[in-house]
């Protein structure tokens, strides 16, 4: 239907803005080996010296085991709370029902600046004082909703009459559970626990009203930004921190393939199922 | 099964909300520091003061640069979107998605910051430009922010267009060129209207993320260049002007919820 000029140019167009994506994160890469403390293009040279200080580092290293810990607790928060959430929802039907999915929504639909100052408004007015559980409580905060979708997708699609069937087949509970419904939802709930570390891990908005003293990853490369400070290391950490974000993201679609988990993407996406569901 | 997670959530998350919401009545006492529990609208007052219009002028930059934003994602994902969803080959699109999915998961900060390598005055922008014998000096300024946020909310963009498109039947396209429609005839009364709702889907994430941001506006924005978000932050940290900080919250709150209401109106909420 379209003419052979506008195929070529939407081509063109497509590589142009794909180049536009990706060149931000190439020159973070090339950064990292940058000879010179001189932020400049082009680096004059190239080494890997950064990497290893960057490495023996008390502070990124200190930054890099907390990001790592409430990245790993936040996710086991997300996942218990997300998945019996999403069985709760997927189950049974009862009052109120939609506007507890709203609710798990709202982390992510609200911007990460109200989420962050609600949290630390309401410590201050609980008079509970920042540390570590501040942060994994605000992570989880936000991480469930990623689990929820995940599992609830996956149990959309999942046949009722697999469980029956299972049960007509004198299977108990239990086995039922180890045998079919294992087996359907695993994937789901690691990919769905992937998505949440990636999201803890490299979470900024937040976390600054709700770490105090202390710095996860991402504060580090802030603090150091604002302060003017230790470029090199900022850049050895970017990069360290794409790569650590990237592995995660793929492994997980690839286990999810057509849930199409997005992060604000897939709340949005539950977000007008439940408005959905209320309106009819 | 489901009381464990709805009493942490009702606890922590609603009760937070509300008492932010309840906290921008009150004040502070300019003296003590000390917060004073007397319901007054001091605080909003303040926010849309014309006699002194500073914080009007923030909103205002705020929305200004959220709005631009968000025009200039939609023009350069809607190209990108329609090569997707009706002209690779499934080979070549998957491989379009996993490229624009990619940098929307890596590190946002660290995006930023790679922006604020390259507009530097002497970083990749002006090197390239050089080439050409041009010079621009463009960090820390508004335009620094337009393309930051431009580039960080693109891939917001792209997924519900894609969607959108895709799911235009290939013969209500045939049915208009049957109907004499030249190529813009037919995009201008057919696929547009199709799309209409995946481009304010769209523009729910790229409006939105832009209005609550103060991360990339004290990266690579320049002194003047407040947004909402970093009177909300420096009025919680070094402020300690709570109440103020949450009234102004509200502001953006506010903005959505109608932005939202007249999205569903319009149909963007089916695009997904």
């Amino acid at each position: 239907m379209e003419t052979r000029a506008t195929r070529l140019s939407l081509r063109i167009w497509t590589i142009l803005v794909i180049a536009f994506l990706w060149i931000p994160l190439v020159l973070i890469a090339i950064y990292a080996f940058n000879k010179s403390v001189v932020q400049s293009w082009p680096i004059p040279g190239w080494t890997v010296h950064w990497f290893s200080i960057a490495w023996h580092d008390p502070d990124v290293r200190a930054a890099l085991w907390l990001s790592v810990k409430v990245g790993l607790v936040a996710t086991g928060a997300a996942l218990g709370l997300g998945s019996m959430a999403a069985f709760a929802i997927h189950r049974f039907r009862f009052f109120g029902r939609e506007s507890i999915s709203f609710l798990l929504l709202l982390p992510i639909a609200l911007p990460g600046i109200v989420t962050g100052m609600a949290l630390n408004s309401f410590y201050v007015f609980a008079g509970i004082g920042l540390s570590i559980w501040t942060i994994v409580i605000g992570h989880a905060t936000f991480c469930v909703v990623v689990v929820y979708n995940n599992i609830l997708a996956r149990l959309r699609r999942t046949s009722p009459s697999l469980i029956e069937a299972s049960m007509d087949l004198g299977a108990d509970g239990w086995q039922t559970f180890r045998f079919v419904v294992w087996p359907v939802l695993s994937t789901a709930l690691v990919a769905g626990g992937l998505l949440a570390f990636a999201l803890s891990f490299d979470e900024v908005v937040v976390t600054l009203f709700t770490a105090g003293n202390q710095a996860t990853l991402p504060i580090f490369i802030w603090n150091n930004l604002r302060e003017g400070q230790q470029f090199p290391i900022v850049n050895v950490v970017a990069f360290a921190v794409i790569l650590l974000t990237i592995v995660p993201v793929t492994v997980s679609q690839r286990l999810t393939r057509d849930t199409g988990v997005v992060r604000r993407g897939a709340a949005l996406t539950a977000a007008a199922e439940a408005t959905e569901i209320t309106t009819v | 099964m489901l009381v464990p997670p709805v009493a942490v959530f009702l606890v922590v998350y609603v009760g937070s909300l509300s008492v932010l919401f309840v906290s921008s009545f009150w004040t502070v006492d300019s003296f003590s520091g000390k917060l004073e529990h007397i319901w007054n609208v001091g605080n909003f007052r303040t926010i849309f003061s014309t006699a002194d219009p500073t914080y009007l002028r923030i909103a205002g930059r705020t929305v200004g640069i959220a709005a631009a934003v968000t025009v200039t994602d939609a023009i350069l994902a809607f190209p990108l979107a329609y090569f997707m969803a009706r002209i690779a080959r499934p080979r070549t699109r998957t491989l379009v998605f996993v490229l624009v999915l990619l940098p929307l998961w890596s590190s946002y900060l660290v995006r930023v910051y790679a922006w604020r390598l390259i507009l530097s005055n002497d970083g990749a922008l002006n090197w390239a430009l050089g080439g050409i014998g041009l010079h621009l000096n463009i960090a820390y300024t508004n335009w620094a922010m337009w393309i930051v946020f431009s580039y960080v909310w693109l891939p917001f963009m792209v997924l519900p267009v894609y969607s959108a498109l895709e799911r235009i039947p290939d013969n209500f396209l045939e049915a208009s060129a049957d109907l004499g429609a030249r190529g813009w005839r037919t995009f201008s009364s057919v696929v547009l209207p199709l799309v209409l709702p995946g481009l304010i889907a769209g523009s729910i994430f790229s409006f939105s993320l832009t209005l609550g941001d103060y991360i990339t506006p004290s990266l690579v924005g320049g002194a003047g260049s407040n947004f909402i978000g970093n009177v909300v932050y420096e009025n919680v940290g070094v402020n300690a002007n709570v109440p103020f900080a949450a009234a102004f919250a509200t502001v953006p709150v506010l903005i959505m919820a109608v932005y939202l209401s007249v999205a569903r109106r319009l149909g963007a909420f089916e695009a997904f």
